[in-house]
């Protein structure tokens, strides 16, 4: 009985082939992906400045600081979820993890600056600090992670800036260090207080 | 990458190639399928005897006897036997109708098994030719003369049918319909590739001299047209099919029927394969010891492996969602407002690999169809058949293979409905 060797390999080529075709496709949507994550990104970045900016410029007249405020929020909200997504599902992707090193420092950034609105003006923005940990199975992250969201939703003035505390960041490990997190005590949430609150409570 | 990944990948490029072989194969050789749809004549009839082995059989039997009589073949050339294995219903007395019939010789014997039965009648036959029809099958009345065109290589030794559902009722019976359209296909192929590894028990016809140089059937784990095949391999005996050689088939008609007839396949099939092993990854066997066997194999343990991947995808799906509402409780899952977005669609590798290989099947199914009903269609059983299919098959694998590890023999059970409606393809 005859073996046709040729179409063996013939096949095996070609399903190689079908393999590769999958492998670049899979690259070519993950890379679009991260091409639609860098823009918010950079349009977050963008509009981070131009908030600073318009407080500086507006801070020694008066607290009025437009409709910002809200946009800001949500595509921190939409960025942190396509940043999550995409740790679960492009696991190993170098420019996820650079990604999320600069959405971290956006977010610190406008957490400055949230605190800043709060101390001199009325705001209704509630800045919430959550630290957890991808270094393990952390189930009560997940949970935790459930909880803010649902809290976000609930209540659109909480601002949850959530980082990675194995992130390897200079700027959030002063953050770390200034709030004394734990690495034992993950997850960890530091809620800052408003002026108003502090003034409420001190009467 | 988790292990099963990993192993998902390796299940599925050897999918993908067997399929792939099957397609190049397919192109290679598409102009030299034949479907006739008119009559023929042939310039020589050799004399056939056709076996009919039956066990419990009342209700059927007649269409299978009288199908047997009214195929279009000289009478004086044809010779019907049918074997009653020791039936414990009436199917002898309804046996009796063919007892002046010159052309239906009726047996009787204790009941032994199909094997036996199949012995008795090839024993009992003279002709040039001998071919079965299981006693829940019948026959197109030009099935046997286009069937022994095949046999003018003087090389061919068996030529196997194509199966058809016969009227098909339910859901389950629909989904076969369309899974028997690709077998034909796959059984196609494995001809032209010379590596066909069953000579199924509805109407495949043998020279008899087949049996007179291998021996007779086995029991071979109660599929005794596997294990034929696969001896006849071994002795360097080439089986061809027919595809326009309709024989239409009784299928089971839920899944409880279903689960034990396959049961009964797959078993058939790990036994057979490991009393065959030595075939295997052998050259000299051609596509039974390099192909056949190995993709088999592949099959089912991939379907094994298949499910435990999906299992594990499910669970850790089901996981996050316990998760989720231990953390804040059932209404989460429900209250908040649905938005889509295209950034949440899974790309990764393994969706197109998987979208790969169900475009081959549909291929191979629409390929089949055409080829045994000379029409392009894709219909709704595609789907029925894809998705039931690939829910349940799982479980007759998963307990063929352990009853193969533990010796428990898979046996013949009720696993037939009859129709008595001829459908014409």
């Amino acid at each position: 009985m005859k073996n046709d060797w040729k179409k063996y390999i013939i096949v095996l080529f070609i399903t190689v082939a079908l393999f590769a075709i999958a492998a670049s496709l899979s690259n070519f949507f993950a890379d679009k992906k991260i091409a639609e994550m860098r823009s918010i990104q950079d349009k977050l970045a963008i509009d981070i400045l131009s908030a600073e900016t318009q407080f500086s410029l507006l801070s020694e007249l008066s607290c009025e600081q437009g409709d910002g405020a809200e946009n800001l929020s949500k595509e921190l909200n939409e960025l942190a979820e396509k940043i999550s997504y995409s740790e679960a599902n492009l696991k190993g992707n170098e420019e996820v993890t650079e990604l999320k090193r600069y959405y971290s420092i956006l977010q610190i950034k406008d957490y400055l600056l949230a605190k800043k609105i709060n101390e001199k003006c009325k705001s209704n923005i509630i800045p919430l600090l959550y630290f957890y940990t991808t270094a393990n199975n952390c189930t009560e992250c997940t949970k935790q992670g459930y909880v803010l969201t649902e809290l976000r939703e609930k209540y659109p003035n909480l601002r949850i800036y959530s980082f990675d505390y194995n992130l390897d960041l200079s700027a959030l490990n002063a953050m770390i260090r200034i709030y004394k997190i734990d690495d034992t005590k993950l997850p960890a949430t530091k809620y800052y207080e408003t002026l108003t609150e502090r003034r409420h409570k001190d009467s | 990458m988790s292990v099963l990944l990993v192993i998902f990948y390796i299940i599925s490029f050897l999918a993908v190639y067997v399929q792939v072989f099957f397609l190049v194969t397919f192109l290679e050789n598409r102009k030299k399928i034949n479907i006739r749809s008119t009559n023929i004549t042939l310039d020589v009839y050799p004399t056939v005897t056709i076996i009919v082995p039956c066990y419990n059989e009342e209700k059927a039997v007649m269409l299978t006897v009288d199908s047997l009589l009214e195929l279009d073949y000289p009478k004086d050339k044809l010779n019907i036997i049918v074997v009653d294995d020791g039936s414990k219903d009436n199917t002898w007395d309804v046996l009796q109708k063919y007892s002046n019939n010159s052309q239906v010789v009726l047996l009787q014997k204790e009941n032994g098994g199909k094997h036996t039965a199949l012995n008795l009648g090839i024993e009992n036959s003279s002709t040039e030719f001998v071919g079965c029809l299981d006693s829940d099958s019948s026959v197109h009345k030009e099935a046997l003369k286009r069937i022994m065109t095949f046999f003018l290589n003087e090389e061919t030794m068996a030529v196997a049918p194509s199966i058809v559902v016969r009227d098909p009722k339910t859901l389950i019976q629909y989904a076969q319909r369309a899974e028997y359209d690709m077998s034909h296909y796959n059984k196609k192929m494995l001809a032209f590739l010379q590596g066909i590894h069953v000579t199924p028990g509805p109407f495949s016809i043998f020279r008899k001299r087949v049996f007179d140089e291998i021996g007779p059937y086995r029991k071979a784990h109660h599929t005794e047209d596997q294990e034929i095949a696969l001896r006849m391999h071994k002795h360097g005996l080439k089986i061809d099919h027919c595809p326009d050689a309709y024989v239409y088939t009784s299928s089971p008609s839920s899944i409880p029927k279903l689960y034990k007839q396959r049961l009964r396949w797959i078993y058939g099939f790990i036994k057979n394969a490991t009393d065959y092993k030595d075939m295997m990854f052998r050259p000299q066997y051609g596509t039974i010891g390099m192909f056949t066997l190995p993709s088999g194999f592949i099959s089912v343990s991939g379907v094994v492996l298949l499910m435990l991947f999906t299992f594990s995808q499910i669970y850790s799906f089901l996981s996050r969602k316990l998760l989720q509402v231990k953390a804040v409780g059932v209404s989460s899952m429900f209250g908040n407002s649905f938005s889509f977005d295209p950034f949440f669609i899974n790309t990764r590798a393994f969706l197109f690999i998987s979208i790969i290989l169900y475009i081959l099947v549909v291929a191979a199914l629409i390929n089949g169809r055409r080829m045994i009903h000379g029409r392009k269609i894709f219909s709704w059983d595609i789907l029925l058949f894809l998705t039931i299919f690939s829910v349940i098959a799982p479980f007759w694998v998963l307990k063929a293979i352990w009853n193969a590890l533990t010796g428990k023999e898979a046996s013949w059970t009720e696993e037939r409905d009859y129709s008595f409606k001829q459908v014409t393809p």
